[in-house]
């Protein structure tokens, strides 16, 4: 019998943990078809976050390093300066890149290290239960903003595209989102142009991907696709940011 | 044979880690051990090294995480409060076991404090450089010869014992010029099967990790990570003793105290005050066994230190507080003098318990 659909070779066979509804499964795929079509798997190195992917390094079948909180691009710098042939990516969430690692995030980019970042925006804390995070919208309940994160004493979301586009080292920088189909070709485009570049030696790419929490955002894996195009979508709006290359967003 | 060469202890250093193979150094500018980095950043692009100026000290200690987990050597240097920042990063390579060399070039604390030398993170660097349950060998120079030959050792011991070593230097040592001998023996070289190279597609993958979520498995790995330690405390410690074979005071001292010490050991020798001096050249492991063996002989102890009186503890425990230890100090950046230290023998002398 013919196979029409498998899984990529840079997945393992651990079960994802992740909660039912939950898009990173199908961004850490997007991620190892990428890793896959490049035939870069033997030769790349995942370094995985502190957040609920924080077992990436059981689910990618490339070498991997576990970083602690937001330290991902400082340490994936480390292994890139070791041999610069290393494919090297970082896999973040909203709280690890731009809460406590927003340092070590702008200051890759403005290296312009070599690396691709793919960056999981879904409004809150996944893996602590639920709390703001630095990109949670204006309004939103969480439970650490028990009456809406309002932007007078906690102030306003970070917007990690529209900032770096003002780091002249950035290369490529582009926000997409998995809810829905067309969207899901697009992010894997996105992806895989990251790596692209760095198999060119173009430099620091990041692909933001705006994704759901159905969990923490108290809605059925339906209603959360729903909330995230009509919330998130306005706020953070997709495309590309910059692409020095193409020189898109210069 | 080499010939003796006038250096300052930084740069001696800087030359020293080359010598031994690291390729890779990260830091950020702090006084007074930034002599390192400036060293670092003239000669590394020259031989094919990468030295990178980290956006912080945070920063800097993850960047050498990702060298370390590569398998090669690498380090990165600060001075007390940078060191403070590394702390987390010191407690991730303890819980990944990855090798690497981190100096501290101690100031005055706590606090910003101030830049003149110090030993006060005695106990950071003995006993909580960070978060959980771990050490890390602790190297402490006494000359600008042992800043190059404990950089050497210290490379060795962090592959042998996939670890990290610390330089824990003072600021004197640091600054002082002296003249060394820049000469290595053979480098052993340790496999590494564990680092993350890339699989080739040859074997499975592996994984650099501190995160072990289900307890039983974490306690083993604390286990393990003991029983490494334990050998280390049987087999690794160096000390350097002077003028002990008929004590009765023994002075302890490391760093420029010991260089103190040494003058007024030889001062009160002419009073007629036996005195001595062991000098731990590793903190940790701490030299139990020779300060052990001395508390029989000697009457008292005198902890001769740049701190208030950290290393007290492991000179009482170490001797079970068989003799009295007393506290020879000064801090904030200032540096006993060889009377304060004289001064001490003699009352030492007076006070001490029966031989």
């Amino acid at each position: 019998m013919a196979v029409v659909f498998d899984k990529p070779h840079a997945l393992t066979d651990a079960p994802f943990h992740y909660c039912p509804g939950c898009t990173h499964g199908i961004v850490h795929r997007l991620v190892a078809e990428a890793i896959d079509e490049l035939g870069i798997e033997g030769r790349t190195i995942g370094i995985a976050p502190v957040g609920c992917s924080v077992m990436a390094y059981d689910y990618f079948n490339c070498d991997m390093i576990e970083a602690a909180h937001g330290r991902a691009p400082a340490v994936a710098t480390g292994v890139k300066r070791s041999d610069p042939n290393n494919i090297v990516f970082t896999y973040q969430g909203d709280g690890d890149l731009a809460s406590i690692g927003t340092c070590e995030t702008v200051h890759a980019a403005a290296r312009n290290e070599n690396i691709t970042v793919i960056f999981i925006n879904n409004a809150i804390y996944g893996m602590t239960g639920g709390q703001m995070a630095p990109t949670s919208l204006p309004g939103q309940i969480t439970q650490t903003s028990p009456y809406g994160r309002d932007v007078a004493t906690v102030g306003y979301p970070i917007k990690v595209c529209e900032l770096l586009s003002n780091v002249d080292g950035a290369s490529y920088l582009e926000r997409v989102a998995v809810n829905n189909v067309k969207n899901v070709k697009n992010a894997k485009k996105a992806i895989l142009h990251a790596f692209k570049n760095q198999v060119e030696g173009k430099g620091f790419s990041l692909i933001e991907v705006l994704s759901t929490c159905p969990t923490n955002w108290g809605l059925t894996p339906d209603k959360a696709l729903k909330w995230l195009e009509e919330n998130m979508i306005p706020y953070y709006p997709l495309g590309v940011y910059k692409d020095r290359y193409s020189g898109e967003g210069e | 044979m080499a010939e003796k060469v006038l250096m300052k202890g930084n740069e001696a250093l800087a030359e020293a880690a080359i010598m031994a193979g690291c390729r890779h150094y990260f830091g950020y500018p702090i006084t007074p051990q930034t002599e390192v980095a400036a060293y670092m950043s003239k000669k590394m692009p020259k031989i094919g090294g990468t030295f990178l100026q980290a956006e912080s000290e945070i920063a800097a200690i993850n960047m050498v995480l990702g060298v370390a987990s590569t398998g090669k050597r690498v380090m990165t240097s600060s001075s007390s409060p940078g060191i403070s920042l590394k702390s987390e990063g010191l407690s991730y390579l303890a819980g990944c076991d990855l090798p690497a060399l981190v100096v501290n070039v101690q100031r005055g604390g706590p606090g910003l404090g101030g830049i003149q030398p110090s030993q006060s993170d005695y106990f950071h660097a003995t006993r909580g450089a960070g978060h959980g349950d771990f050490h890390m060998i602790v190297l402490a120079p006494s000359n600008v010869q042992e800043m190059v030959n404990l950089t050497f050792k210290g490379f060795d011991l962090a592959d042998k014992y996939r670890m990290t070593s610390m330089i824990l230097a003072d600021g004197t040592m640091g600054q002082t010029m002296e003249p060394v001998l820049l000469e290595q023996g053979e480098i052993t070289q340790y496999e590494k099967p564990w680092a993350t190279t890339g699989t080739k597609m040859e074997r499975p993958h592996n994984i650099v990790n501190s995160l072990f979520l289900k307890p039983e498995q974490l306690e083993v790995e604390n286990f393990k990570r003991y029983e490494r330690y334990k050998k280390i405390e049987e087999t690794e410690a160096l000390y350097d003793t002077y003028r002990m074979e008929d004590a009765d005071v023994c002075v302890v001292a490391f760093g420029i105290g010991a260089r103190v010490s040494h003058n007024a050991i030889d001062e009160a020798r002419k009073a007629g005050i036996k005195a001595g001096m062991i000098r731990p050249i590793t903190l940790w492991p701490f030299p139990k066994a020779a300060l052990k063996e001395a508390a029989d002989k000697v009457k008292a102890f005198i902890s001769v230190e740049l701190s208030m009186g950290q290393m007290i503890e492991d000179i009482e425990l170490a001797t079970r507080c068989a003799k009295p230890v007393m506290l020879c100090n000064r801090v904030g950046g200032m540096i006993p003098t060889v009377k304060n230290v004289y001064d001490s023998i003699v009352e030492a002398d007076k006070i001490g318990g029966d031989k």
